[in-house]
């Protein structure tokens, strides 16, 4: 069988990791020593330890970390939505230079995130950062601010930095669902005088919702499991900790495979919730579509 | 009127370009700078210097992470291409039972966050002897290219016409011979997309490399970019950073440029598709 060294590659990989993770999760495991290992019950998610409660879900830190995740992921993909329709209605338009501008859209898509991070890291700088020198001059701000460290605006720094990097992703996939629209609409609407904005929103939206929402959910399940851009960017610190950087926290920097892996079973299940609520929708309205 | 939405319209165009291309540039420029110069908000280089480049290389190892990095890259890449041309053709052009049951199952490994496997990885690629070891990070990396691979050649398999398989058959080639005379050589384009992708993402993967490395020889690019310090810990050695940020940055922006045509193609066809 062709599908078969595929599959045992992915089993090895994905499913038994995955297994064990789980399984983990049930255990007190220390990194040192995967040998020695007790079960524990749910004593990793929560329990109760002299007299408190104890496990992830009694762990403030995890809370704060689902919804830095969540705020993330809303701010970040609204924003690259709107922006990337904006690129993108730009890039369908006929004009000279347009292979150039969708040459050069693509670029921060292909810069390395750990180097984009690195970059805005850089620019932020409180001190001999260009942005604040730019937002100083322009006089609206009137002192340096320490964007990656300042509680205030760690998780914004972040979400600036995700929106530059994946608008150029948006905006193509976006483009891609407006070349498919047949132009003899358009045609017809421009004869009859039908007004642009009133043209896209009753026509051009409508029609390409379906790829919007593909690409939304797409970027949605990226943004909930995003770790490497915040971990150089901020540190690791709790103001901007998501729910994988809180997992591998616990399980590398602390130690603790029975509680990491708890706090990753949960990333796990949240991100299966999210996939299955998207597939779920589809299929409703595409069904839904089918009978009308 | 007509004129004002013209200026409207070309001062959008700026503005993305702008957004797109200014940030990039200014890591270049920092690149340029050194010593005392670095600190101090400059626009340009007064003295452009290469010295960053040149201490990038001479005072860490960071010619031993790019080869680190094209090692693991390209074996992610050869691995994900020969496993899944093979899935993607069962998939694509033979009907078995538990086909789509499959292909779903295999869609669901590229939801995954990678935070989820990495107990179970790690305690894996510690069995097999694999730890701080550049094949462990190529085997943890085929979680992350091999299920879109699959996805994406089954996609460009399909749209392949049947008239050319029936014909080979009449002729009397085999399963194998037709994959390999007749549809892997129709696949060049495909694969060729396929492959940077994967390429480009095995080339970015942070979080395996950080978690499964020990030592700076060890490092892939990423994480040797992310974890660079100085000579005191209390000062970042940006011009470094942007220096390293520039070397590797470049040849990914080279590749996008000179394949950008199919890397659409095959970005949407992965994902509208799918």
């Amino acid at each position: 069988m062709l599908v078969a060294p595929a599959l045992i590659v992915l089993a090895a990989i994905a499913g038994w990791p995955l297994a064990r993770t789980i399984w983990f999760s049930f255990t007190d495991a220390e990194l040192s020593d995967f040998s020695h290992y007790a079960f524990v019950g749910f004593a990793n998610y929560l329990g109760r330890f002299e007299g408190d409660w104890d496990g992830v879900l009694a762990d403030p830190v995890w809370w704060g970390a689902l919804w830095n995740t969540l705020w993330f992921a809303l701010i970040s993909v609204s924003l690259e939505t709107l922006l990337g329709l904006v690129f993108a209605l730009v890039l369908a338009v006929r004009f000279p230079g347009r292979g150039m501008l969708r040459a050069i859209v693509l670029i921060p898509w292909a810069i390395p995130t750990v180097v984009s991070a690195r970059m805005w890291g850089w620019m932020l700088n409180d001190q001999f950062g260009i942005v604040n020198d730019l937002l100083m001059r322009l006089g609206v701000i009137a002192e340096p601010v320490a964007w990656t460290a300042d509680a205030g605006t760690a998780l914004w720094a972040v979400i600036i930095v995700d929106v530059w990097k994946t608008t150029p992703f948006m905006a193509l996939l976006i483009l891609a669902a407006l070349e498919m629209l047949p132009s003899d609409i358009y045609e017809a609407a421009r004869l009859d005088g039908v007004r642009p904005l009133e043209l896209f929103m009753r026509v051009t939206l409508p029609l390409i919702r379906p790829a919007l929402l593909v690409a939304v959910a797409f970027r949605s399940l990226d943004a909930l499991r995003m770790f490497d851009l915040i971990y150089v960017l901020t540190a690791g610190g709790s103001d901007t900790m998501t729910i994988s950087s809180y997992a591998r926290q616990q399980l590398v920097d602390f130690q603790e495979v029975g509680l990491g892996s708890a706090a990753a079973t949960l990333v796990f299940l949240a991100i299966a919730l999210v996939t299955v609520a998207c597939l779920t929708a589809n299929r409703v309205r595409t069904a839904a579509e089918e009978t009308r | 009127m007509r004129l004002a939405k013209r200026i409207g319209f070309w001062l959008l165009v700026a503005a993305i370009a702008a957004f797109s291309l200014l940030p990039f540039l200014y890591a270049v420029v920092t690149s340029l700078r050194a010593g005392s110069e670095l600190f101090t908000v400059a626009y340009w280089p007064s003295r452009p210097t290469l010295s960053n480049y040149a201490a990038v290389f001479t005072q860490q190892p960071f010619g031993r992470n790019i080869l680190n990095s094209v090692i693991v890259a390209a074996a992610v890449v050869a691995l994900s291409l020969a496993l899944g041309t093979m899935a993607a053709f069962a998939f694509g052009r033979i009907a078995f039972r538990g086909r789509s049951a499959l292909l779903a199952a295999i869609l669901a490994a590229s939801m995954f966050p990678q935070v989820a496997v990495l107990s179970g990885l790690f305690e894996l690629i510690r069995a097999l002897g694999l730890y701080n070891r550049l094949p462990g990070l190529i085997l943890a990396d085929l979680l992350l290219t091999l299920p879109f691979t699959v996805w994406m050649l089954t996609a460009f398999m399909r749209d392949l016409p049947k008239e050319i398989e029936e014909a080979a058959m009449v002729d009397g080639a085999g399963t194998l011979t037709i994959l390999w005379r007749i549809f892997l050589p129709m696949m060049g384009p495909a694969t060729v997309s396929t492959g940077l992708l994967a390429f480009m993402v095995a080339w970015n993967e942070f979080l395996f490399a950080l978690t499964f490395t020990l030592t700076d020889a060890q490092r892939t690019v990423p994480v040797a970019i992310a974890l660079m310090t100085g000579s005191s810990a209390f000062e970042l050695p940006w011009g470094m950073i942007m220096a390293a940020s520039v070397v590797v940055t470049l040849p990914i922006i080279a590749l996008v440029l000179a394949f950008q045509h199919r890397i659409v193609a095959g970005l949407t066809a992965g994902a509208i598709k799918g």
